[in-house]
C-alpha cells in the first residue's frame, strides 16, 4: 500500500506523456492528482509511522549479489518525503499559471511527475542499487526537464552538460557501491548498519578499502549535489522553466546528494580522512559560489550560485558529524529557495522573460505580494535572526563547525556574510528604485494560482524554524545550543548586520553595478578551465580515433582487403585472359623455376 | 685463329638476332633471320659440322626462310605502326632475361671445360658427311624413318589447312 | 686474355644461351605473330648450336649431337609449314596479326 507513494505519479507521468498529449488540462490534472496522492500518503505515513509497511520485492539474485525493490521508513525518509511532495505539490500549482502559455504543457507535467515519480524512488530506496537506478533516472528527468525547451540550443547543450557532469559524479558512486559490496557482502542499508556495527566485513579492515568506499560514495554526491568541482553543470541548468529550477535545482534533487550521505553516513564516519575531504568540499564550494553570486546579474543566475553554497553548507555540515543540522538545513533550504525561485518565476513572468536585475527596479510597487515574498525569502536565507527560518538552520551548522574545526567555521561565517551582502544586493537592485525599462514599468502582479503557492512557501519560511527537526531525525535526544551557542550567534548576527547594511547601502539608487571583480563575475573561469583541460584533449582523442578509423581501419583494413582482392584477381587474369603473351612469360617463368629448382638449388 | 673467326660470327650472330627482336619491318626481320642462319652455319662450321652446316643453308635459310618470306609478301603486311616505348614489358623482359643470365653463369661455372680447347684439324679433312651417314643409316635408323612419316603427315597438313572453306 | 684467345665449350654455351635469351625477348615483346613466330625459330636454332658444341668438345669423338641437331632441323621445317598455314587461316578468318587481338584461348 506504501508503493502508491512511488507509483502515482508514475502513472500520471505515462497517462499524461503518452496517453492524452493532446489533451492539456487532462494532463495537468491527473498530474496534480498524483503528487495531491503522493502528498496525502506521505503526510499519513509521517504522522503514522509503521501503520503501512513496505513490501519488498527480491529482483536479483546472482550468486552472493541480492538486491530488492523495496521501501524504508524510517524519520530520515519520512521527513525527506513530506519535503519532496509538499514542495513539489506547490510547485506542480504555480507552474500551472507560469507555463499557460506554452504549447507544450502536458509534456511538461508529465516530466514533471516522472520527475517525482524517480526522486521519490531515491528517498525510499532501501538499498544502494535501486537507489543508484533512481539516481540516473532523477539525471535523466533533469536532462529531459532542463532541455525542456530543446528548440534553443543553449538548453540542449545545458542539459547535456548537466547529465555528462552528473554521469562523472555517478561513476564515482558506483565504484563506492562496488567496494561497499565488496567489503560487507551486502548493498542494503539494514544489513550494512547491522554489519557495519558489528565489526569488520569480509575484506577486513584495509583502510584503503573503506576510504574508497566512502570518496566513491560522496562522489555521487558531489556530481548531484553539484560541489566543486563538478558545479558547472547547476548555473547552466537555469536554461530550464523556472518551476523546474525551483523544484529540482533548488529543492530536490540537489538536496538528493545530501540525503544520500545522511543515508550511508554510518559508512562514511569509518574513516576521518573521508568526513574531512567531505567537509572542505562542501566549505570550499560554499564560499566559491558566494564570492562568484557577488556579481551576476541575471537573477537566476544569483539564486543558483546561491543553491551551490547552501549546499555546500549542507555537506560540510555533514562532514563534521552534525548530519542532523544538515538536513534541518536541508528542509529550511527547500522552503525558502523554492520561494525565491518561484518569486523570480513570478518577476520573469511579469517582466515577460526577462531576467537582468539591472533591467528591472521599482517592483515593489508593481508586484506587492511577490515583493513580500521574495522579502521573506530573502530573510530566511541570509539567517535574519529569530524570526526566520534560516537563521535557525545556519546556527545549528556554525555551531558543529565551531565545535569541530575553526578553520571551517570561520569560512562558513565570512561566507554567511557573502550570502547577506549579494541578497541584498539582488533584493534592492531589482525591487526597490525606479523601473530601469520598459518591462519594469509595465509590470503587474502574478495570478492567483502563482501567488497562493508563493504564500504557502513564505509561511513555511517563517515557521520552519520552529520545527523540531533535528530532534526528530535523533531521537528523543537532541542537543541544544551548548556551551558555544551564545558566541556563535553573536557572530552570525553581527555577520548578518554588517553585509546586508553594505549590500543596501552600496546598491541603493543604482543604475549599473558599481563594483566590477572580473574574476567572480567570470566565475573563476571554471568553464574555461575544464574547456581547456578535458574538452580539448577529448576533441583531439576523438579527432585522432576519428582518423584512425578513417583511415586505418576504413582504408587499410576494408579498403585495402577490397584492393588486394581487386589485385589478385587482376593477377589471376593473366593466367586465363587469352594473351598469347602473357602465356609465354608464365610459361618462361615456370621454365626459371625449373631452372633454379634443378640446377641452382644445392641438393642435400 | 679459331678464335679470330668466333668472335667475328659470334659478334655477326648476336647482332643478326638482336636485328630480327628489334626490326619493325617484318621483312627486315626476316632477312635479318636468314643472315643470322648463315653466320650459325658458319659457327658449325668453326665446330668442325660441316654437313650440318650445309644442311642448315639448304634447309633452314634456304627453304624455312623462303616460306616465311613467301607468307609475309603474301598476308602484305606492312611495318609496324611506331608506338610508345612499352617501358613495362622492357622491364619485365629485361628482369627475365638478367634472371636466365645468373642462372646461366651459375651453371658455365660449374661446369668443367677439361682443358678442351679449341683446335682445327689442319691436316687432312675430316669424314664428317660419312660417319654422320654411318651413324644415321645404323644407329638411328627407326627416328629416320620415323622422320620421313612426319614429313609427310606435315605436308598433308598443310594442304589441308590451307584449304578454301567453300570447296 | 685467355678467355679470349683459347675457345672453350663455355664459349658456345654462352653464346647459344645469349641467342635464346634474345629469341625469348622477341617473342615476349613482339605484336605481329609472324615475327613471335620467326623468334621462335631463332630459339631452336640456339639449342642446335649448343648440341653442336657438346658433340665437339669431347674427349671422344661423338656424333650423337649431329644427329639429334639433323633431326631437329627437320622437325622444325615441318612445323614451320604447319605453323604458317595455321597463320594463313587465322588471317584468313581474323584479317589481323597482332597478337593482343588473338585471344580466343581462353576458358
Amino acid at each position: 500500500m506504501n508503493w502508491i507513494i512511488l507509483l502515482s505519479p508514475l502513472v500520471a507521468a505515462v497517462l499524461a506523456g503518452l496517453v492524452f498529449r493532446a489533451h492539456k488540462s487532462v494532463a495537468v490534472g491527473l498530474s496534480i492528482a498524483a503528487c495531491t496522492v503522493s502528498f496525502a500518503a506521505s503526510a499519513w505515513v509521517f504522522f503514522y509511522p509503521g501503520s503501512l509497511p513496505f513490501t519488498s520485492v527480491d529482483w536479483i539474485k546472482v550468486g552472493s549479489l541480492h538486491v530488492t525493490i523495496g521501501g524504508i521508513s524510517d524519520p530520515l525518509s519520512n521527513l525527506m518525503l513530506l519535503i519532496v511532495t509538499g514542495v513539489g505539490l506547490l510547485i506542480h500549482i504555480f507552474s500551472v499559471g507560469y507555463m499557460k502559455e506554452d504549447p507544450s504543457v502536458s509534456r511538461f507535467f508529465a516530466k514533471l511527475s516522472f520527475f517525482m515519480f524517480s526522486m521519490l524512488g531515491i528517498v525510499l530506496a532501501d538499498n544502494l542499487v535501486m537507489m543508484f537506478i533512481f539516481w540516473e533516472l532523477v539525471g535523466l528527468a533533469s536532462y529531459l526537464l532542463i532541455g525542456f525547451w530543446f528548440q534553443r540550443p543553449s538548453a540542449a547543450d545545458a542539459a547535456k552538460k548537466a547529465f555528462i557532469v552528473n554521469r562523472v559524479g555517478d561513476f564515482g558512486f558506483m565504484i563506492g557501491i562496488l567496494t561497499v559490496w565488496a567489503l560487507w557482502g551486502t548493498v542494503d542499508f539494514h544489513q550494512l548498519q547491522v554489519l557495519v556495527a558489528g565489526g569488520t566485513g569480509p575484506l577486513g579492515t584495509k583502510a584503503d578499502w573503506l576510504i574508497l568506499a566512502g570518496i566513491g560514495l560522496f562522489m555521487g554526491c558531489v556530481g548531484k549535489s553539484a560541489q566543486f568541482p563538478l558545479h558547472v553543470w547547476l548555473p547552466d541548468a537555469m536554461e530550464g522553466p523556472t518551476p523546474v529550477s525551483a523544484l529540482i535545482h533548488a529543492a530536490t534533487m540537489v538536496a538528493a546528494g545530501v540525503y544520500m550521505l545522511a543515508r550511508v553516513f554510518f559508512i562514511l564516519e569509518l574513516k576521518g580522512e573521508v568526513l574531512t575531504v567531505i567537509a572542505w568540499t562542501g566549505t570550499v564550494t560554499a564560499v566559491f559560489a558566494a564570492l562568484i553570486a557577488l556579481q551576476q546579474n541575471d537573477i537566476k543566475r544569483i539564486l543558483a550560485y546561491s543553491t551551490l553554497s547552501q549546499l555546500g553548507y549542507m555537506v560540510a555540515a555533514v562532514g563534521m558529524g552534525a548530519v542532523s543540522a544538515g538536513m534541518f538545513h536541508l528542509a529550511t533550504h527547500a522552503f525558502f529557495k523554492a520561494l525565491l525561485f518561484l518569486a523570480a518565476g513570478s518577476v520573469i513572468h511579469a517582466m515577460h522573460h526577462e531576467q537582468d536585475i539591472w533591467a528591472m527596479g521599482g517592483l515593489r510597487k508593481k508586484m506587492p505580494v511577490t515583493f513580500a515574498t521574495f522579502g521573506v525569502a530573502t530573510l530566511a536565507l541570509t539567517g535574519f535572526p529569530f524570526l526566520f527560518a534560516g537563521f535557525y538552520s545556519k546556527e545549528a551548522i556554525l555551531v558543529a563547525a565551531f565545535g569541530a574545526n575553526r578553520a571551517i567555521f570561520a569560512v562558513l561565517l565570512f561566507t554567511a556574510g557573502l550570502t547577506a551582502f549579494y541578497m541584498f544586493r539582488l533584493f534592492v537592485v531589482a525591487f526597490f528604485g525606479s523601473p530601469r525599462g520598459a518591462a519594469a514599468t509595465h509590470a503587474h502582479e502574478s495570478p492567483l494560482v502563482m501567488v497562493v503557492p508563493l504564500v504557502f512557501l513564505a509561511v513555511l519560511s517563517t515557521v520552519g524554524g520552529f520545527l523540531p527537526i533535528p530532534q526528530y531525525l535523533e531521537g528523543a535526544a537532541g542537543h541544544g545550543h551548548g556551551a558555544h551557542g551564545n558566541v556563535v550567534m553573536c557572530l552570525s548576527i553581527a555577520a548578518f548586520v554588517v553585509a546586508a547594511g553594505a549590500g543596501i547601502w552600496l546598491y541603493r539608487d543604482r543604475t549599473h553595478d558599481p563594483v566590477r571583480v572580473l574574476i567572480f563575475r567570470n566565475k573563476f573561469y571554471s568553464d574555461e578551465i575544464y574547456e581547456w583541460f578535458l574538452v580539448r584533449p577529448q576533441d583531439a582523442l576523438a579527432r585522432a580515433a576519428s582518423w584512425f578509423d578513417q583511415w586505418i581501419i576504413g582504408g587499410l583494413m576494408v579498403r585495402g582487403t577490397a584492393a588486394l582482392a581487386t589485385f589478385s584477381g587482376e593477377v589471376l587474369r593473366l593466367f586465363q585472359g587469352g594473351n598469347l603473351q602473357a602465356y609465354v612469360v608464365l610459361f618462361i617463368l615456370g621454365v626459371a623455376y625449373l631452372c633454379y629448382w634443378i640446377l641452382i638449388r644445392p641438393f642435400p | 685463329m679459331e678464335a679470330l673467326f668466333f668472335w667475328i660470327f659470334a659478334i655477326g650472330l648476336v647482332g643478326g638476332a638482336v636485328s630480327v627482336v628489334l626490326n619493325r619491318n617484318p621483312v627486315a626481320s626476316a632477312l635479318s633471320l636468314v643472315a643470322t642462319f648463315v653466320i650459325l652455319a658458319a659457327l658449325f662450321v668453326t665446330l668442325e659440322a660441316f654437313f650440318l652446316a650445309v644442311v642448315q643453308i639448304i634447309v633452314y635459310a634456304g627453304a624455312v626462310m623462303v616460306l616465311f618470306l613467301f607468307i609475309i609478301m603474301l598476308l602484305d603486311l606492312k611495318a609496324e605502326a611506331a608506338r610508345p616505348f612499352p617501358w613495362g614489358k622492357a622491364l619485365l623482359v629485361s628482369l627475365i632475361s638478367l634472371l636466365f643470365a645468373f642462372f646461366f653463369h651459375r651453371v658455365l661455372q660449374s661446369l668443367p671445360t677439361g682443358g678442351l680447347v679449341l683446335q682445327w684439324n689442319t691436316g687432312g679433312g675430316v669424314a664428317d658427311a660419312k660417319n654422320v651417314g654411318m651413324l644415321l643409316f645404323q644407329k638411328y635408323l627407326l627416328p629416320f624413318e620415323a622422320t620421313a612419316v612426319l614429313l609427310l603427315v606435315a605436308t598433308l597438313g598443310v594442304v589441308i589447312l590451307s584449304r578454301r572453306s567453300d570447296k | 686474355m685467355n678467355a679470349l684467345t683459347e675457345i672453350t665449350l663455355n664459349h658456345y654455351l654462352a653464346l647459344s644461351g645469349i641467342l635464346f635469351m634474345t629469341g625469348a625477348a622477341g617473342v615476349m615483346m613482339r605484336r605481329n605473330i609472324l615475327v613471335i613466330y620467326m623468334c621462335l625459330e631463332l630459339m631452336l636454332n640456339a639449342a642446335n648450336l649448343a648440341l653442336v658444341a657438346f658433340s665437339r668438345f669431347n674427349t671422344q669423338p661423338l656424333l650423337e649431337g649431329h644427329i639429334m641437331v639433323f633431326f631437329i632441323i627437320t622437325v622444325a621445317a615441318a612445323e614451320v609449314s604447319v605453323g604458317l598455314a595455321l597463320i594463313v587461316s587465322l588471317y584468313r578468318l581474323r584479317q589481323t596479326t597482332n597478337v593482343n587481338d588473338l585471344t580466343s584461348l581462353k576458358f
